[in-house]
C-alpha cells in the first residue's frame, strides 16, 4: 500500500512539476518501456524493480525541473520470444514507445534488437546476458548495459587463476547456453595458464547434482566451474553445501550468479560461492543512497545489476535526447549516447563503445560466511576489482559489422 | 467428451442455409479486423485460432486428447524458419516445408501413439513432445536458448513484398479463412462422420466394419498438419522461431483455449485463442495476475460452462429455437 501511495504522490508531483520551463528539450512527451519478466524465473532480478529503477531515474534527471515529461509503462513478456516481439511492435507502432528498457532472457532481447532497428527506435538492454547483442548481432539501436557472458566468463575464469585456482572442473548445463559459457571460461583459464581437469554435461532443469558434484570433488580441482543459469545454479549451489564441497577447500565458481539469487539460497548454503557481477549496492555512498531508496519502493528487496543498470541507461539516455534536442531519430540519439561520457552517481564513469558495449569496472566477488554479515543484504567480500578496458571483450574480437 | 447438443445442431441438414451467415460474419471480421485492432496482435491470435482448430479435429472430433501438440508447432516453426533464412526459400515454400515436416512427424508419432486412449495417449503424446523439445534444445541449427532469428519474411511467389504488417495480415486472413472452410468440409464429409462416430462408440464404429484405427490415424496426421501450418506462418510472422513453441506449456495452452471456446464447435476454438491470447496481451502489465485470471476463467469455465463459450451459446440458441 505505501509503495503505491509513494508512487501515485511521485507521479502527482511529477505531473504538476512538468509545467514548460525554458528547456533544451521541448518536443513532445518521451515514453519509455519496461518489458520484461515481471512474474516468471527473472521477476526478482529485474522485473517490477526495473520500473521502480527507471521512475528514480527520471526523478533524478530532474526531467519535470526541465520541463521534459517522460513516462514509463512495464510489460511483461513471460519469457517468451514471440510475446516479447508483439509488445516490441505494439509499442513502438501503437503506443509512441521510444525506448525499450531491461529484457532479461536472450532470445527475447534478441528479437527486441532486430524489431528496434526496424523502427529506428532505441533498446537499451540490462537484462539479457548474451554478448551477440554487441558482437555479431549488434545494431546502431542498441546498447548493452550492466554484464555480458563474456565479461562473467572472462571475470571469474581470469582472477580466479591469479588467485591459485589453476585447476577447473566444469558442471555445464547441456544446450547452447552452458556450451558457450563453458567454452568461453575454458579459453580464459588455459590462457591465463591453469588447466581443465574435467566437465560433465548435466541435462537442462536438474534436480539432483549429487552424482555430479562427486565427480567434480573426486577430480580434485581446485574450482568447479558452474557454466548453468538460474534454477540449475541454485540447486548446484545446495547440493555443493550439502556435501560440504566449499568447506573441503574447493572453490565453487559461479558464471551466472546475481544478488538475489544469494538472498534467496542464504549465506549458510551460499557461502564461500565466487562469481564476477556488474555492480553492487555496498561499494560507496552514493550506491548505498540508491540501495536504501530503492528498497523503500520495492518491498524491503536490494537492486542488483539489472536495477543499476537501468538507471544508469535511462539518466545517459535522458542526457543524450537533451544534447540532440530531438527523440525522434533513435539511430542519432544513440549516436550521441555513444559520444558523450556516462557518468551517473550509481555506476560511476563510463563509457559507451562502438559496437553498443557500456564498459565500468566489474568486481570479482565471493559470499560473506553468516558471521561475517553485519546488516540486511550485506553479502559480497569483493575481491578485486577489475578494470573497465580489461572486463569486457575487446572491441576487435566481438565481430561487431559496425566496428571496422 | 459427450458434446451431442453441439453435433445435433451442425450435422442437421435443415440448417443448411442459416449456416453459411457465421462465415459471411467471419470473412467481414476479418476484413475490418486490422482497421480496429493491431494487426501483429490479430496475426497473433489468427495463428493460435488455426492451432486451436486443428486440435480440435483430434479433441473435439475423434475425442482424443493429446497432450503433445506443440511439438508439431514448434517443429514446424523451426523448419519454416530454417528454410527462409538459411535455404533463403520465398514464404509459401517455406510455410511448405514447414507444414511437410510436422506431417512428417505426425505420422512417426501417430502411428506409434494411436493404439492407447484415454490418459496414456494423452501421457505418450507428451512423452514424445518432451523428446521433440530436447532435440530442439540441443539441435545445431535451432540456436537453442536464442532461437532462430530475424528471419526474413521475403516476397510470396518472389514477387509480393510481405515486409509491412498490412500485406502479411491480408495473406495471413486469406490462408486462416481457407484452413477454416476446409476444416469445416472435412468435418462434415463422410470422413468426418466416421470421426464422430469413433468418438461416440468406437466398439460400434468398429461392429459397422470400419477400420478406426486408420480413421483416428488420419485425423492425427491431418491435425498435426494444420498445427504445422500455424506454427510456420507464425515463424514468419513474428520473424523468429523459438523454445516456447516446444514446450508442454504450449501444448496446455491449447487445450485451455479449445475447452474455453468449446470443444468439439466449429468456432469455439478461434473464440477461445482469441481469448486467450488477448488476455495475454492486454492483462500484460499485470504480470503475474494473468496466470492467476486465466486459472481462474478455467476454473469457471468448467464449474459453470463446460460446454465453453460457443458451445453454451450454441445451446441456449438451438433451446430457443425449439421452444
Amino acid at each position: 500500500m505505501t509503495l503505491i501511495k509513494k508512487l501515485a504522490v511521485a507521479t502527482a508531483f511529477m505531473t504538476a512539476m512538468a509545467a514548460p520551463a525554458f528547456a533544451q528539450y521541448s518536443g513532445p512527451p518521451i515514453k519509455l518501456g519496461v518489458l520484461s519478466d515481471m512474474s516468471g524465473l527473472y521477476a526478482d532480478l529485474s522485473g517490477p524493480g526495473s520500473v521502480i529503477a527507471a521512475k528514480l531515474a527520471i526523478e533524478d534527471f530532474g526531467a519535470a525541473a526541465k520541463g521534459m515529461k517522460v513516462d514509463v509503462i512495464g510489460g511483461d513478456h513471460q519469457n517468451k520470444a514471440d510475446v516479447g516481439a508483439s509488445i516490441a511492435r505494439q509499442w513502438y507502432d501503437q503506443d509512441g514507445v521510444d525506448v525499450i528498457l531491461d529484457v532479461p532472457n536472450s532470445a527475447v532481447a534478441l528479437a527486441v534488437s532486430d524489431i528496434t532497428k526496424e523502427k529506428n527506435k532505441i533498446f537499451l538492454n540490462s537484462g539479457a546476458a548474451t554478448s551477440d547483442l554487441t558482437g555479431p548481432k549488434c545494431t546502431p539501436n542498441t546498447i548493452h548495459w550492466a554484464y555480458d557472458t563474456w565479461m562473467l566468463a572472462n571475470g571469474t575464469g581470469k582472477a580466479l587463476v591469479k588467485q591459485g585456482g589453476d585447476s577447473w572442473f566444469f558442471l555445464t548445463a547441456d544446450y547452447a547456453f552452458g556450451y558457450a559459457l563453458e567454452r568461453d571460461t575454458m579459453e580464459v583459464v588455459k590462457k591465463e595458464g591453469g588447466k581443465v581437469v574435467g566437465n560433465v554435461r548435466v541435462p537442462l532443469n536438474n534436480q539432483d547434482f549429487s552424482s555430479f558434484l562427486l565427480q567434480a570433488q573426486a577430480s580434485k580441482a581446485k574450482v568447479i566451474g558452474l557454466a548453468n543459469a538460474g534454477g540449475d545454479t541454485t540447486n548446484s549451489i545446495k547440493g555443493a553445501a550439502e556435501f560440504g564441497i566449499t568447506q573441503a577447500g574447493q572453490k565453487l565458481a559461479g558464471l551466472l550468479v546475481d544478488v538475489n539469487d544469494v538472498h534467496g539460497l542464504g549465506l549458510q548454503v551460499a557461502q564461500g560461492l565466487t562469481f564476477t557481477d556488474a555492480w553492487y549496492w555496498d561499494l560507496n555512498d552514493d550506491t548505498r543512497k540508491f540501495a536504501a531508496r530503492f528498497s523503500a519502493l520495492n518491498g524491503g528487496k536490494y537492486p542488483g545489476k539489472i536495477h543499476a543498470g537501468v538507471y544508469s541507461s535511462v539518466i545517459h539516455y535522458l542526457k543524450a535526447v537533451e544534447a540532440v534536442k530531438s527523440k525522434a531519430d533513435g539511430a542519432a540519439v544513440e549516436k550521441k549516447m555513444k559520444e558523450l561520457p556516462t557518468d551517473d552517481t550509481v555506476f560511476g564513469k563510463g563509457e559507451v563503445r562502438q559496437d553498443g558495449r557500456k564498459t565500468h569496472p566489474v568486481y570479482l566477488v565471493e559470499v560473506k560466511k553468516p558471521s561475517e554479515s553485519k546488516k540486511p543484504w550485506d553479502y559480497y567480500k569483493i575481491l578485486t576489482t577489475i578494470p573497465a578496458n580489461e572486463a569486457f571483450r575487446p572491441l576487435k574480437e566481438g565481430n561487431c559489422p559496425l566496428v571496422n | 467428451m459427450s458434446a451431442q447438443p453441439v453435433s445435433h445442431s451442425v450435422s442437421s441438414p435443415a440448417s443448411g442455409g442459416s449456416s453459411l451467415l457465421p462465415f459471411v460474419v467471419l470473412a467481414a471480421c476479418l476484413i475490418i479486423g486490422p482497421s480496429l485492432i493491431y494487426p501483429v496482435f490479430l496475426m497473433k491470435a489468427l495463428c493460435f485460432a488455426m492451432f486451436a482448430c486443428a486440435f480440435n479435429i483430434l479433441l473435439g472430433f475423434t475425442g482424443l486428447l493429446s497432450f503433445g501438440h506443440a511439438a508439431f508447432l514448434g517443429m514446424a516453426s523451426y523448419s519454416s524458419a530454417h528454410a527462409a533464412k538459411v535455404w533463403g526459400l520465398t514464404p509459401e515454400l517455406a510455410i511448405a516445408f514447414g507444414t511437410l515436416v510436422a506431417m512428417a512427424l505426425g505420422t512417426v508419432i501417430g502411428m506409434l501413439t494411436i493404439r492407447s486412449r484415454g490418459i496414456y495417449f494423452a501421457n505418450i503424446t507428451l512423452a514424445f513432445a518432451q523428446m521433440v523439445f530436447f532435440f530442439c534444445l540441443q539441435a545445431k541449427f535451432t540456436g537453442g536458448e536464442d532461437g532462430i532469428q530475424s528471419v526474413p519474411r521475403g516476397s510470396l511467389f518472389g514477387l509480393i513484398s510481405l515486409k509491412s504488417d498490412m500485406a502479411m495480415y491480408v495473406f495471413v486472413a486469406v490462408v486462416f479463412f481457407i484452413t477454416f472452410l476446409m476444416i469445416y468440409r472435412i468435418i462434415h464429409s463422410p470422413f468426418g462422420q466416421v470421426l464422430r462416430a469413433v468418438r461416440e462408440n468406437e466398439a460400434r464404429a468398429i461392429s459397422l466394419g470400419y477400420k478406426v484405427e486408420q480413421y483416428k490415424l488420419a485425423a492425427f496426421i491431418l491435425s498435426a498438419t494444420l498445427t504445422g501450418l500455424a506454427g510456420s506462418i507464425k515463424a514468419l510472422v513474428f520473424q523468429l522461431a523459438s523454445l516456447t513453441d516446444v514446450t508442454w506449456q504450449m501444448s496446455g495452452e491449447v487445450v485451455l483455449m479449445t475447452l474455453l471456446g468449446g470443444v468439439g464447435t466449429i468456432f469455439g476454438p478461434a473464440v477461445g485463442a482469441f481469448v486467450i491470447v488477448s488476455m495475454e496481451n492486454y492483462l500484460a502489465e499485470l504480470g503475474s495476475w494473468v496466470l492467476v485470471v486465466q486459472g481462474a476463467i478455467f476454473v469457471l469455465c468448467v464449474m459453470t460452462f463446460r460446454r465453453g463459450i460457443v458451445g453454451t451459446a450454441n445451446y441456449y440458441w438451438n433451446k430457443r429455437q425449439q421452444g
